[in-house]
């Protein structure tokens, strides 16, 4: 990584950012500790994103994650009644096995990667406008589009399904 | 900017969320390591479409795709583990081995 580039001091800044906050949300005995660390890796990828030029998708993220998810993870974790504050029973006692799994899975991932771009630049990030992900999607998208709108409706209608007690019957 | 160096941040964060997945006992932070590992999908999808410049942007689409697909995720499995939770007073994935003989 060439640190002459001012892109790569804010890579790296907001990579070191993203990889602390997930060892917390992984590895914090305080639930709600785990939940807002998220906020912190998925604002770290909206960072990213914008690096990258696309700024739409930064802002969905935003919105849509941390304005919408994390709410209802902290509703979760409020309804469930998960001990809130430190808490011995959240993880198992041995960590060694998912350890091991992770950092394998990391090897092979990262390995592969270097391995066929090596140092492939993205030598030019133009900003793509959101007019043309819009014409994206409801062109050469439009039924995956369609198909993944069914999802979310289908899972919000078996949400409410499942999540409502039976009064009625 | 190199591609690779994404394609690494993104590998730690997916390994980060199966190390989650693999340790935590309480459902909710299962769920939440799983959203780690759907972020770094699209830290990818995103990487890869400016990689290669695609002047349909589909690369940022699909990224649009897997957040639609996490918001379903997370909706309908937090009403699972509330559904869970109100019959067995319990969020704990050790507990539920129902379907064990």
């Amino acid at each position: 990584m060439d640190l002459s580039i001012a892109q790569n001091w804010f890579f790296l800044v907001i990579a070191l950012v993203m990889v602390a906050a997930s060892l917390v949300v992984v590895t914090s005995r305080n639930v709600m500790h785990a939940a807002l660390m998220l906020v912190g890796a998925l604002a770290g990828s909206a960072g990213l994103f914008i690096l990258l030029g696309a700024e739409f998708v930064a802002g969905v993220l935003v919105l849509v994650y941390i304005g919408a998810i994390i709410v209802l993870f902290l509703f979760g974790v409020m309804i469930t009644r998960v001990q809130i504050g430190q808490s011995r029973t959240l993880d198992h006692a041995n960590p060694w096995p998912a350890a091991v799994v992770a950092i394998a899975t990391f090897a092979v991932l990262a390995g592969s990667a270097v391995a066929f771009f090596g140092d492939a630049e993205i030598d030019r990030v133009a900003a793509v406008r959101t007019s043309d992900i819009g014409h994206t999607i409801f062109d050469r998208f439009v039924v995956p589009f369609e198909v993944v709108s069914f999802v979310l409706l289908a899972a919000l209608i078996g949400s409410i399904v499942l999540a409502r007690k039976d009064t009625d019957t | 900017m190199t591609v690779a160096q994404f394609l690494v941040l993104s590998a730690a964060m997916f390994s980060i969320g199966i190390y989650g997945v693999l340790i935590r006992r309480n459902a909710v932070l299962v769920l939440l390591s799983v959203e780690l590992m759907l972020a770094a999908v699209n830290i990818n999808f995103v990487a890869f479409g400016t990689y290669f410049a695609d002047p349909a942007a589909g690369g940022q689409v699909f990224a649009l795709f897997v957040i639609t697909v996490a918001a379903a995720e997370v909706g309908i499995g937090l009403a699972i583990i509330l559904l869970i939770f109100r019959n067995r007073a319990s969020a704990n994935v050790d507990e539920l081995d129902v379907l064990k003989w």
